[in-house]
């Protein structure tokens, strides 16, 4: 089974990185277009489990404990 | 208003504040206004407990240009130039996400710098942190908050191209709840070219520059005016992320900024954003202010009045420009890629009006809000544990071998090298670093413009404080001076970031006032002001207060760079000699602490003049060449300054004294140094010593492939062993 975790920074947290995306996009003349990036990160995971809810609750721990800094990142987990 | 129980406790204000809002505005006060009253009197903004204690810091002498009160200190370093510095905590933020708050805390103290027109040249930090030895949650927990602290540091000051060259870490149980992270910054400016933040001159139009305002850290002072209860680790989005990209381009904006005519003052936004700015540049000139928010560059669709006054958004500053250089102000910012936006003027009115898309929104007198804060004469108590472990000595403990005494105080990690940190961080960008991290004593820069060199050393030690906090505040002082001094540099001025636990406990009170005492009499003593300065209180969690931890940073000038005396031993066959007394202390020394686990004692009388006599003598031999090395004999005593000599300079040494007492070598006794002399020097250097009245003593010879003192012995390869690799293997146990 495989669950997929997208891990990104909470509504309202500064994120230099989409920032400077969203510069290099408008130097490149799609700053008409594009009015803001946010970057996050999607982690694959392989799971050795047929069932989703167990796996869930294992890959929640996983999240808050390792995958994302809950103090400024939210996270989804979906199968 | 309805529920004024729960907006005043959510916004931190008693009834009785509440009725000093209603007599100062004349009516009921709307949301905004509460909440900038909530700010401007938070402990951080308004110093309501500390302020009675601070007033009376010694804060002139012919060579300090500027005092506290602005963002940052400055004092004539001849040659035109001046050195702007100051440092200030970020513990809380650091508390809840390692990395953003110490690397924001960074970015925080380097803007106080670069807001005054200099150019930022060289950052130190003191950290302070819990039990990191174990396999308790706590102490993995301490050590993620080392490797993100340490992480937070080294990327925005290296991104910024500013040097890290030197700190202090210590590690302590009273830090497993609130960690200290306190950061400074020093910069070089012309002496006649310094900002300030006042905004003055009706109809001046006022310019915000730098990030754009989000939510960041909304209420960010109210915070850090709190004490951490289970229930708070959930304030999770107050903590504000930097940029340090964008601080480098606010950088290099602003002081291009400053090379036109253009600007009459400028203030960064810190801790409560626009709101203290404001505040703070219009109430130093009794003028008025007129703000559309709306023309706040905003991050966010849908903020409001509210947010827009107390976000903590970082990398911003508020400008008082003359009138008709609007546009040359904003192309400079535009230039950099910044924003910039006119939202405001000066106005003749003494009120801090705002209007949002034309309606006004707040309407406040401008000097009460920002000088009618409640200032509070809290109750103070001698705390009761003062009493019950001042009669303690060594005799009150086992006695141990020196040998094993040694092996265990050398490991200590008050001790061993600090490397794992200080290779994280660029001692060397800008190329003017002279003595950097892990060389023992001060740090030191050379300024390029007046041939000069800068010595800086932070120092604090808490167990000190935590049993005297008189003296040990003082003896802070004067430890931060000795270590400027043993670089042949002249100590001038301090800055300080007093971190204590939580001011409704009069204990806490009691330590804060008499730790005040010790820096305003050992300043005084000592002729080094206090030029600028920070207090960070309620570092406390569920009842446990932290020691107390007046953070001290001394800056010392040495007229000629070619002349810097380094602390590392040069060369086999010179003499070391032992300068001041031994006198047997060891209360709160490292002695008691890592033989017996203990912080007690008693700490004997300050001989301030003997102190500043040492100072004259290392300053005045480096002077005319008659030192190889100089280091101050610290904690851990004779044996501890060998070691770390011994193991930094791959040299070994044969040292025996005569003392009244065999475990002497560890003694703590202040105002002693030690200092490597050539034989053809010797003599000298004696004589020398005691004009100045100091006691002088040869202590031993460089050479050999060991360190010998008296009964204790150390082949190099172990001591070095041991010095280097200590603290990379504690902290790298979970990796």
């Amino acid at each position: 089974m495989r669950a997929v975790v997208n891990v990104y920074l909470k509504e309202g947290v500064l994120d230099p990185q989409g920032k400077a995306i969203a510069h290099a996009l408008d130097s490149l003349g799609f700053g008409e277009l594009v009015k803001g990036v946010r970057v996050g990160k999607q982690m694959v995971l392989e799971l050795d489990s047929n069932d989703e809810a167990s796996a869930k609750v294992e890959v929640e721990k996983m999240c808050e404990t390792l995958l994302a800094n809950t103090v400024i990142e939210d996270y989804t987990i979906e199968f | 208003m309805e529920n004024l129980d729960k907006v005043l406790k959510s916004h931190k204000l008693s009834h009785e504040d509440y009725a000093h809002i209603l007599e100062i505005l004349g009516r009921e006060p709307n949301l905004v206004e509460i909440g900038i009253f909530s700010a401007m009197w938070s402990e951080h903004c308004s110093y309501k407990s500390s302020k009675k204690y601070l007033n009376g810091f010694p804060t002139t002498a012919p060579w300090v240009i500027q005092g506290p009160g602005e963002n940052a200190g400055v004092i004539d370093i001849g040659g035109g130039m001046a050195a702007v510095f100051k440092m200030e905590s970020h513990n809380h933020p650091s508390f809840i996400e390692p990395f953003q708050g110490a690397a924001t805390g960074v970015g925080g103290i380097l803007r106080d710098i670069f807001t005054m027109g200099a150019r930022p040249v060289a950052n130190l930090n003191a950290l302070r942190f819990g039990d990191v030895y174990g396999n308790e949650t706590i102490n993995r927990y301490q050590r993620h908050l080392v490797r993100g602290v340490v992480d937070g540091i080294g990327s925005y000051g290296n991104c910024m191209g500013v040097p890290t060259i030197g700190g202090e870490i210590s590690f302590d149980s009273s830090y497993n709840g609130n960690i200290l992270v306190n950061a400074f910054s020093l910069g070089i400016c012309k002496s006649d070219e310094i900002f300030l933040g006042v905004a003055k001159g009706i109809g001046n139009p006022v310019i915000y520059v730098g990030s754009k305002t989000g939510r960041d850290g909304l209420g960010g002072a109210v915070m850090s005016s709190d004490s951490f209860t289970q229930e708070s680790k959930s304030l999770r989005p107050t903590v504000q992320v930097g940029d340090p990209f964008t601080e480098k381009l606010l950088l290099e904006a602003c002081l291009e900024l400053f090379q036109t005519d253009h600007v009459v003052g400028i203030q960064d936004m810190g801790a409560a954003g626009l709101t203290s700015s404001s505040f703070e540049m219009a109430g130093k000139t009794g003028a008025g202010l007129k703000m559309d928010l709306d023309k706040v560059p905003a991050r966010e669709e849908g903020m409001t009045p509210y947010e827009f006054m107390l976000s903590e958004s970082q990398e911003r500053m508020l400008i008082c420009a003359k009138i008709g250089s609007e546009d040359a102000v904003i192309a400079i910012f535009q230039k950099w890629g910044l924003d910039a936006a006119v939202i405001g003027e000066v106005t003749d009115t003494g009120r801090m009006e705002l209007y949002w898309h034309g309606q006004k929104c707040a309407d406040m007198p401008i000097a009460p809000v920002s000088e009618e804060a409640p200032i509070l004469d809290r109750p103070t108590a001698k705390p009761a544990y003062i009493d019950q472990i001042k009669d303690k000595t060594i005799d009150s403990y086992d006695t141990i071998d020196n040998q094993e005494a040694f092996e265990k105080m050398v490991s200590s990690l008050e001790v061993v090298d600090k490397s794992w940190v200080y290779q994280q961080y660029d001692s060397m960008v800008q190329t003017n670093t002279i003595k950097a991290p892990g060389s023992l004593d001060a740090s030191v820069i050379r300024i390029k413009e007046n041939g000069k060199a800068l010595a800086m050393s932070s120092d604090c030690n808490p167990r000190y404080c935590y049993i005297d906090p008189h003296k040990g505040a003082a003896l802070a002082v004067m430890e931060s001076g000795r270590n400027v001094a043993m670089s042949g540099a002249r100590p001038l001025a301090i800055t300080d970031c007093l971190n204590f636990g939580n001011p409704q406990n009069p204990e806490v009170m009691w330590q804060f006032a008499h730790s005040c005492e010790g820096i305003k009499e050992a300043c005084t003593k000592l002729n080094t002001p206090v030029v600028s300065g920070n207090v960070s209180l309620y570092n406390e969690t569920d009842g446990t207060s932290v020691y107390p931890t007046p953070a001290i940073v001394m800056v010392g000038l040495n007229d000629s760079q070619e002349s810097v005396l380094q602390s590392q031993l040069t060369q086999e066959g010179n003499e070391l000699l032992l300068v001041g007394a031994t006198k047997g202390e060891f209360g709160g020394s490292l002695y008691i602490k890592a033989n017996f686990g203990e912080t007690a004692g008693a700490i004997g009388a300050i001989d301030y003049d003997a102190e500043l006599a040492l100072w004259e003598f290392v300053i005045q031999a480096n002077q005319k060449a008659l030192l190889e090395c100089a280091k101050d004999v610290s904690m851990g005593g004779i044996a501890i300054a060998l070691a770390k000599l011994c193991a930094t300079s791959n040299k070994g040494v044969d040292a025996q004294i005569e003392l009244s007492e065999r475990r002497y070598i560890f003694d703590e006794s202040q105002s002693r140094a030690i200092v490597e002399v050539t034989s053809q020097n010797k003599e000298a250097v004696i004589a020398m010593a005691k004009a100045l009245g100091l006691e002088i003593v040869t202590l031993g010879t460089i050479g050999g492939d060991r360190l010998k003192l008296n009964d204790i012995e150390m082949p190099l390869t172990q001591l070095q062993a041991i010095y280097f690799d200590t603290f990379a293997q504690m902290i790298e146990q979970d990796l």
